[in-house]
């Protein structure tokens, strides 16, 4: 590892690489490019699929929906996971909902708006093609979901129940109460299940991929460690599927599980992948503030909760103050006390604007002193207008006259208690405050990250045969994704997608035969992979791998989080490399290689974490533009709103990793359907 | 915020094959610390010691994906109803205590690491008979089938849970019950999922035996301990369509 300390001019080692092709099909309007596309495509003929193998790393829901239809199509499909089930995948903790544009609340839905809201929920920086077919998938998705017995929510006329999300004026989110991507994933987890059943699918739980194995330039295969064991293996296939998930991980604290990394999809950018638009991370408006350094991981809160909570913080900052030292509490503010800030700021939305415009309206709000806890940094998401006119309309149906205030109350609390039950447990499980009673106080966290791998419309990387789905990739989301979206994405890619733009690649292997796992460049990436981890375990320094991963999430949630300038990327920038030459000389790594050994599992993590942070760095310096979760100070209006910069900026931005100087590609992104406007929800 | 000084109990157990042992430690923590964060204390300092620290499985740290295990003070994920160890916290101690920490006790969850286990037995049930057999494609219009709310909200309450195995470790006799006869339910409950019910049974039962899981116990210690309050219902009926099904002629 080459690291120079005394480096200064970030910018002018910034190099500009080639243009990128995305391979989306010239034939056909946009409205019929896919049924086109996937009418005239290569296709790979029963007996041949039989001869080829698959590997798919990652089983949440992009993962499992693919390796169980590939499954399911023929193919031999070897599918990874470091969980000990593949159940356990962070797809699981998504609450909120799906989307889908199935109209079945008649109020004007389409796939177009679908479409329309995701670009301009995104700020204008996805890739119109890709967008448009994940709308139309959308459809399938519910249908698919429901035949395989996924308990969505339904009304008591026996239909599916919808509720609305932010961003968007229709209601079209579909909810299993607040479990939505748990049941979601069941039904992947189902379907996966049964092609393991039946030997079409071989599951390998707790291995972890540690490297991409390529051969004459086509990715062919994986090297991964057993973690119960710590033996290295070699698995050899016709290509490679990466659904590894998000990076938030690298700013520590966030949504995430503890679990959730790059590693995979890093490794893979280390052998010529490309990390397309890194700083697009996106900040959950609605999470349970930090409480101390002890922290571990911050909770989300739904967004669906946004539905029937209103934000507010106090007018006055003796209020403030009153509530911060705890001789006030938020019911003791009258209401001409209150600033309902999105409501005041954004009438049009809302407590419904999108994730990235309530996060920044939240930071204001904490900047400027209104925050209403000990530390300053919270605001509050407040259930009393939603009981009252729950319980007013709940006694109407009950046939009670003149209810008094307890009666509205109870009939009130019972309503938002079916809808956000689990919700408001959770949070009375972690804060020990009641929601039903006291307001909420929310904070924005890291939650969700929009970049990712640089994928073609057939989500094939750059490198040949090497596929990418789900949160693993950048393509559909652009500068900010909008709620209820990921679980769509992901199974879009794993259902609908990947199942037909793989055999574009495959249809050209079906005489390739079986790839051999011991050629001179699975040795060689083996032996990498294992000096790797010995030099990791060898350097017995002073610090533990927690504390560097502290240390670094600090570093990028303070330069690299809800608002960045270019003094302090450049600061944040060295401060990585400075970090990362610490951790390559100081980290302490207990036990041993060749045994069950989560703080080595860790260790590897976070010594990629360690590189991502910095490409996150100069990826942000490079954007000169305020767009979706990406807000630079230098760019905004008087009014403190997004600036975008579209004559120099609609592009993707898609890295080629260096340790001294990372290459930009970039992808200029093409709008013929819709026009490009200044975002407003106001 | 005060400190609270805690002395741990905790089973060391390098690997299926050793004997293991209680060990014993001392941690400060504080009241609103998770349970896991105090043990992600333990573990700082053990580290900072060169100690070995001491494995647990954890990851989503939101009671969502059923990777948390751990017996606290005799209980499968502590002293709460309805909470996962990982949403556990620690206002619910109080400064002095001794806290005895142990993994789910099973034949059929070999210990990996002190309080880790090995549940894929879990995973070999669901893969004997625990789905809906549809292809990717082959669904017709989500709302094609109308189904009574009750009868959904059923379903759901059944597919809630995450797997966590707190039913096994609950029971005297290690049964696997509570978690089969809830994924039972869920489909079964479904006019989806009934056209293979009485298949789905059969097979479950019958791996869920093979993977050395005892009898109900019917002491409902499962119910009790079940994070996401799992009903032992389900479990009646499971054992009704199983004992139909003996006697039913094909």
């Amino acid at each position: 590892m080459t690291v120079e300390n005394n480096f200064t001019e970030t910018e002018t080692l910034v190099k500009e690489g080639t243009g990128l092709k995305n391979n989306v099909p010239e034939a056909g309007d946009l409205e019929n490019k896919w049924t086109q596309y996937r009418s005239t495509m290569d296709l790979v003929a029963p007996n041949n699929k039989r001869r080829i193998d698959i590997i798919v790393v990652g089983t949440g829901l992009a993962g499992a929906s693919a390796a169980a239809t590939l499954g399911e199509l023929g193919y031999n499909v070897k599918c990874f996971t470091f969980h000990d089930s593949p159940r356990r995948a962070h797809s699981i903790a998504a609450q909120g909902g799906i989307n889908a544009a199935k109209n079945y609340q008649n109020d004007g839905d389409s796939v177009y708006r679908l479409f329309y809201d995701t670009i301009k929920g995104g700020d204008y920086r996805s890739r119109e093609a890709n967008v448009h077919r994940l709308a139309e998938v959308s459809r399938n998705i519910i249908d698919q979901a429901v035949a395989q017995g996924v308990p969505l929510a339904r009304e008591y006329g026996g239909l599916l129940a919808n509720r609305s999300f932010g961003g968007v004026q229709v209601s079209r989110t579909f909810y299993a109460k607040g479990q939505t991507g748990q049941q979601l994933l069941i039904g992947a987890y189902q379907a996966l299940s049964r092609q393991i059943s039946v030997g079409n699918v071989e599951m390998y739980n707790r291995h972890e991929m540690l490297d991409l194995v390529k051969v004459d330039g086509k990715a062919r295969g994986i090297i991964t460690r057993n973690l119960l064991t710590g033996k290295i293996d070699r698995h050899a296939a016709h290509c490679v599927v990466l659904a590894t998930g998000g990076y938030g991980n690298v700013y520590y604290l966030s949504t995430n599980a503890m679990g959730s990394n790059v590693t995979a999809a890093w490794r893979s950018v280390k052998r010529g992948a490309l990390m397309a638009n890194p700083c697009y991370t996106q900040i959950h408006p609605t999470c349970i503030p930090v409480s101390g350094d002890y922290q571990s991981k911050l909770t989300l809160m739904s967004e669906s909760l946004r539905n029937d909570g209103r934000v507010w913080v106090p007018k006055k900052k003796e209020d403030v103050m009153a509530i911060r030292e705890g001789r006030k509490n938020g019911n003791d503010i009258p209401e001409e006390d209150r600033d309902y800030y999105l409501e005041r700021r954004y009438p049009a939305f809302g407590n419904l604007v999108p994730r990235d415009v309530a996060s920044r309206a939240a930071k204001t709000a904490c900047d400027e002193g209104y925050g209403v806890n000990s530390t300053g940094l919270a605001v509050f998401l407040d259930f009393a207008a939603a009981v009252i006119r729950y319980g007013k309309s709940e006694a109407i149906s009950k046939g009670i006259n003149n209810p008094t205030d307890q009666q509205i109350g109870d009939l009130g609390r019972a309503v938002v208690a079916a809808k956000y039950g689990n919700l408001f447990e959770m949070y009375e499980k972690i804060t020990g405050e009641d929601p039903y009673f006291q307001p909420m106080k929310i904070f924005p966290a890291v939650h969700y990250t929009m970049g990712g791998m640089w994928v073609d419309y057939n989500l094939e990387t750059n490198v040949p045969g090497l596929f990418a789905l789900g949160e693993a990739n950048f393509s559909d989301h652009g500068a900010n994704r909008l709620g209820a979206s990921a679980l769509m994405q992901g199974l879009a890619d794993g259902y609908f997608v990947i199942p037909y733009t793989i055999g574009q690649f495959l249809s050209k292997e079906i005489r390739t035969p079986k790839i051999a796992n011991d050629s001179p460049e699975f040795m060689a990436a083996e032996k990498e992979t294992r000096e790797k981890l010995e030099k990791l375990m060898n350097i017995k320094g002073n610090h533990s791998v927690e504390s560097f991963h502290k240390r670094l999430g600090l570093i990028m949630w303070e330069y690299c989080g809800m608002s960045r300038n270019a003094e302090g990327l450049k600061k944040g920038r060295q401060m990585i490399r400075e970090l990362r030459e610490e951790f390559w000389r100081d980290v302490y790594v207990p036990g041993s290689l060749d045994e069950y050994n989560p703080e080595l599992e860790k260790a590897g993590r976070v010594a990629d974490f360690l590189e991502l942070g910095e490409n996150m760095m100069v990826d942000a310096l490079d954007r000169e533009e305020s767009c979706g979760g990406h807000f630079r100070e230098e760019h905004q209006s008087a009014e403190g709103e997004a600036q975008r910069n579209d004559k120099d900026y609609t592009y993707v931005s898609a890295w080629e990793w260096d340790d001294n100087e990372p290459i930009l590609h970039k992808e200029q992104l093409e709008f013929k359907n819709v026009e490009l406007k200044t975002r407003s929800y106001k | 915020m005060s400190d609270m000084n805690l002395k741990l109990k905790v089973w060391k157990q390098n690997g299926p094959n050793d004997k293991g042992r209680f060990e014993n430690y001392k941690v400060v923590a504080n009241e609103h610390m998770s349970f896991l964060e105090m043990l992600d204390v333990l573990n700082e300092q053990l580290i900072s010691e060169k100690s070995d620290p001491v494995s647990f499985e954890h990851d989503c740290r939101e009671g969502i994906c059923g990777a948390c295990s751990m017996v606290i003070n005799g209980r499968p994920h502590g002293p709460n109803k309805g909470t996962t160890t990982c949403q556990l916290h620690m206002r619910f101690f109080k400064d002095g205590d001794t806290i005895t920490i142990e993994p789910f006790r099973a034949n059929s969850f070999p210990v990996i690491k002190d309080l880790v286990v090995d549940r894929s037995a879990f995973d070999r049930i669901i893969q004997a008979g625990g789905y809906i057999s549809v292809n990717t494609g082959q669904a017709q219009d989500a709302n094609a089938i109308p189904i009574e709310k009750d009868v959904a909200l059923d379903a759901f309450s059944a597919a809630a849970c995450i797997g966590c195995g707190a039913c096994v470790a609950a029971c005297p006799n290690a049964s696997a019950m509570l978690f089969t006869s809830a994924k039972v339910a869920h489909l079964g409950h479904l006019p989806q999922g009934k056209v293979e019910h009485d298949k789905r049974v059969q097979k479950m039962v019958a791996q869920m035996d093979e993977e050395g899981f005892g009898m109900c116990s019917n002491t409902y210690a499962c119910e009790a301990e079940c994070p996401k309050e799992i009903s032992v219902k389900n479990i009646a009926s499971l054992n009704r369509n199983f004992i139909g099904k003996v006697f039913k002629t094909e």
